[in-house]
């Protein structure tokens, strides 16, 4: 018992138990705020905004909310997109039926929606397990589908089942132009992230790994499994129903359930294998990734194969270099992205001492 | 201990199967408050079985088990926990992508009192209930003397200091009785001292009840105040130490026991 | 009650087909633990690779010998460059490297052989043939019929060669495989070629109905229900979990899709098979373990 420092226990904990650790990354984080907010809505341009920032930012929460079910709490899903699309139709519907809900409020509302349909399909997961739930969130992400475009009454009596986003307004301000959506997207994404990092240290997020590692030990230890898993399924489905409203209204502008299909679902899997599973930063370099590599491709292709590579095979090629990439990251670093920039960052610390 | 005081667990004609399969076969026995108990025999002999249908993780076909004044046909894992039983397992069953400060905070999730809304705002009872868990967990890391590895994913760590860490997770729950499937198995000589010194430790300073499964009967000999011999799922065997080990019943079943 | 019998027959004979890519993977779960969810895009693969040649002016024998070749090339490449390097990693990392893998053959098949839809005769009419007063698709016969051989040829594989031998061992137990000297990685070849020659029937009976196009990669989906109704490890449970899935799906598209607006064959097939799972969540043949601790 002597070796307990005394004393410092209280303040000791609550620092430990934060985020971030050191100064220097709490230092970097405020820089990157202020670059965030105070600087790049002045100085991107639309197509920065528009084709770059606003994905990369919708797809980091998508990630981050399928990285808390599967990542955290060991539950596959490919249904991702299905909950997006959820969320997606369920702020559209009920701002549409509720006239002068705020968009913010519309938006948690359709998370909420998303979260009791995550729930409905996260039951199954108390009997069956691993594999086989793979069922249960493909059922989710065909039904949803089948039910968004067979009956207008999602898409107002809409036959094609695509539907103009809504203008967007907070509180009283127009959020159209680029740098706009830009900072909506931005402002509802962070406080996200922010919610979930705690989250993930808190008592909720060890039971959900404990599940994940071992739920036979998990129970043992008194944590109730369904509700654990529920939980899971429920914020998980939470954070990508928001998701999928930001992808409709900020990002596409129109609401339609082929913005949701499963390769999404498999583009949302992507970015948390090559971030990182179980990592909160993974999801930002996971999206970022996925976003950029076609762009940096066609640039590529563009100058150095111009011509030679008809349209099609670039196509082909960035499917190609994708899986190749998704294999090459499960040999070589399982734990993606986030872990090869620890990496660097440790090795950075030390570097003056490396020689 | 006096002959009145009711046992703290008592189990009665317990028996299971699998598919057939007899496993434990009619057997009961007491553990009373405050004692540590050995269960001894030969490999398959139903010895894990038993600890597994004392906290729930099996349920027998038959018999009934009383813990602390409550007779349940069964007990089921999240009651057993409940009710304040912890343990470890034969092949360690720890968290494997979780630090040892995590795992041993898991055992705590049960003394936790915030909703996940008030900690993922970090508002409430949530920063000062997790500095509660922190302090306990902090204790125990102490005691077992795991403070260097604090933030080390238990995956990285040798053998003999996962079995500990397991004995961590099991111990911050602060059960009232503890089970322990060969906490000592595969570890050598001075692992094995240290480890029986906790085991005497925590039953002395918290007044921890605890069975125990153990094949060196030297160990056995010296921590246990009472042993259970089981044979092919029955019981051979129940009393002191020193008796028990007399038993020709015993002395026959441990005579092909020599490997271990 | 005959149009119900023609449903049905119809659904079965479908059901088939599903169970043909059921069984490709199957043969690689069992053997090396694998959940291939690449299945559908070795059948695109190789039933692109037999037209293609077809296309040009092969002859029907060459294509399909040539078609087998590459797919043992695959399964070859496949053991040294991926499957090697992934030994005892857990299973849902194995998965999603097969889902990355799909994304490879996938972008290889179309950068080889193009993006277009192509035809494939094999000369077969698919006129309706009358059975006993119910009228039966003549393809679908056919395609029942090759299934049928193929199974049988499969069981003899496993059954009275050695090679089989070896590969139930090793589905059996890889430990003790490895310990009487099984080479783990020559039998994981065999077998992934195996299912690639699975693949490849079932390529050439589906690309015959639908064209051989993308499309074909995502019959996948189809299959993994069936799977799921008749267990990862049973080839028996692949054929049973094709037939009551076909069958179903084409009884509830004619009977249950015009309440529903049409629409459903996408989403039945899993919700049936999550039924099924909720009553038995071993599937079909399997027994429920209780776990050891
Ligand atoms: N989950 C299970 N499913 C099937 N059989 C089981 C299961 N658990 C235990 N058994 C069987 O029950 C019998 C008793 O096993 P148990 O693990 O309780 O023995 P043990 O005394 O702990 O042996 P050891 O000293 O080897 O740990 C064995 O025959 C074993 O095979
Ligand atoms: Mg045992």
């Amino acid at each position: 018992m002597f070796y307990q420092e005394s004393g410092q226990f209280s303040t000791r904990y609550r620092q430990d138990g934060r985020a971030l650790r050191l100064w220097q990354q709490r230092a970097a984080l405020w820089a990157l705020l202020l670059l965030a907010f105070g600087l790049l809505p002045f100085i991107g341009n639309d197509y920065w905004f528009s084709a770059i920032l606003i994905p990369f930012l919708v797809l980091s929460l998508a990630g981050l909310g399928l990285n808390l079910l599967t990542g955290y709490a060991g539950q596959l899903s490919l249904g991702s997109a299905a909950f997006m699309a959820v969320g997606a139709f369920a702020s559209y519907k009920l701002q549409f039926l509720l006239p002068g809900l705020p968009l913010l409020l519309s938006f948690v509302a359709g998370g909420v929606v998303a979260a009791a349909v995550g729930v409905v399909f996260g039951l199954p997961s108390l009997r069956i397990k691993g594999f086989y739930l793979l069922v249960s969130t493909l059922a989710a992400q065909f039904f949803v589908e089948w039910l968004l475009t067979k009956f207008a009454w999602f898409s107002n009596g809409n036959e094609s089942g695509v539907i103009t986003a809504p203008p967007l307004l907070v509180a009283g301000h127009d959020f159209g132009s680029p740098a706009g959506r830009y900072l909506l997207t931005l402002s509802v994404v962070l406080p996200l992230f922010v919610l979930a990092a705690n989250l993930v240290r808190s008592s909720l997020g060890r039971n959900w790994m404990a599940v994940r590692d071992m739920d036979t030990a998990a129970a043992v230890i008194g944590i109730p499994i369904l509700r654990t898993k529920l939980l899971a399924f429920a914020i998980s489905s939470f954070i990508l129903g928001v998701a999928g409203s930001l992808w409709a209204f900020t990002y596409l502008g129109t609401v339609e359930p082929h913005g949701f299909d499963l390769s999404r679902s498999f583009q949302v899997l992507f970015i948390i294998i090559l971030g990182g599973m179980g990592s909160i930063l993974g999801n930002f370099l996971g999206a970022a990734f996925i976003v950029l590599l076609p762009i940096v491709l066609s640039i590529l292709s563009g100058t150095l194969l111009s011509g030679v590579l008809p349209a099609g095979q670039l196509e082909n090629l960035q499917k190609i270099i994708f899986g190749v990439l998704i294999i090459l990251f499960l040999i070589k670093e399982p734990d993606g992205l986030a872990r090869l920039w620890q990496g660097w960052r440790a090795r950075a610390r030390l570097w003056p001492l490396r020689f | 201990m006096s002959e009145t005081v009711a046992p703290l667990l008592s189990l009665s004609h317990i028996s299971l199967s699998f598919k057939g399969v007899k496993a434990v076969t009619d057997i009961g026995f007491d553990v009373a408050e405050g004692e540590i108990c050995a269960l001894i025999g030969p490999n398959g002999a139903g010895k894990s079985s038993l600890l597994n249908v004392i906290n729930g993780v099996y349920q027998p076909q038959q018999g009934e088990i009383r813990f602390a004044g409550r007779a349940r046909r069964a007990m089921q894992p999240h009651e057993a926990a409940v009710a304040g039983i912890a343990r470890t397992f034969q092949n360690i069953a720890l968290f494997k992508g979780m630090s040892v400060l995590d795992n041993i905070l898991t055992g705590r999730n049960l003394a936790s009192r915030s909703s996940w809304l008030e900690q993922a705002f970090r508002v409430g009872r949530a920063v000062a209930d997790e500095e509660a868990q922190r302090a306990v967990a902090e204790e125990v890391i102490a005691f077992l003397r795991l403070q260097a590895w604090r933030h080390t994913p238990v995956g990285q760590l040798p053998y003999g200091l996962q079995k500990r860490v397991e004995l961590g997770r099991a111990l911050a729950a602060r059960p009232r009785l503890l089970l322990l499937d060969e906490p000592m198995a595969g570890m050598n000589r001075e692992e094995k001292r240290e480890m029986s010194q906790f085991i005497r430790e925590v039953n002395q300073v918290f007044g921890t009840t605890i069975v125990l499964i153990e094949h060196d009967i030297g160990v056995v000999m010296e921590l246990s105040d009472h042993v259970v011999v089981l044979d092919y799922g029955r019981k051979i065997g129940d009393g002191e130490p020193e008796a028990v080990r007399a038993l020709p019943e015993v002395i026959a079943a441990y005579l092909g026991q020599q490997r271990h | 009650m005959s149009f119900f019998m023609e449903v049905l027959l119809g659904g079965l004979l479908a059901g088939v087909m599903y169970s043909l890519v059921a069984i490709g993977f199957v043969l690689i779960y069992k053997a090396s633990g694998v959940f291939n969810f690449a299945q559908g895009s070795m059948v695109l693969f190789a039933a692109l690779t037999f037209v293609s040649l077809l296309e040009r002016g092969l002859p029907f024998w060459l294509s399909f010998v040539i078609s087998l070749l590459s797919m043992l090339l695959l399964a070859l490449l496949l053991e040294r460059l991926v499957l090697r390097h992934l030994v005892n990693r857990p299973p849902i990392t194995l998965f999603m490297a097969t889902l990355g893998l799909s994304y490879v053959v996938e972008g290889v098949a179309q950068a080889l052989w193009g993006a277009q839809v192509h035809g494939l005769d094999l000369g077969i009419e698919d006129t309706p043939l009358e059975l006993g007063g119910l009228m039966l698709s003549r393809f679908d016969l056919f395609a029942a019929g090759s299934a049928g051989l193929l199974v049988l040829l499969l069981s003899l594989l496993f059954n009275k060669t050695r090679i089989g031998l070896s590969l139930r061992a090793v589905a059996d137990d890889q430990l003790a495989a490895l310990a009487v000297g099984i080479r783990l990685q020559r039998m994981w070849v065999l077998v992934w070629a195996v299912a690639g020659l699975v693949g490849l029937v079932a390529g050439l009976l589906w690309g015959a109905r639908l064209g051989v196009q993308f499309s074909l990669s995502l019959i996948v989906l189809k299959a993994l229900p069936v799977l799921i109704i008749g267990g990862f490890t049973s080839i028996g449970g692949a054929i049973v979990g094709g037939l009551i899935v076909g069958a179903s799906e084409k009884l509830a598209e004619v009977y249950l899709g015009p309440l529903l607006s049409g629409g459903i064959e996408n989403w039945f097939p899993y919700v049936l098979a999550l039924l099924f799972l909720l009553l038995r969540p071993a599937g079909l043949f399997g027994e429920r373990a209780i776990e050891r601790v």
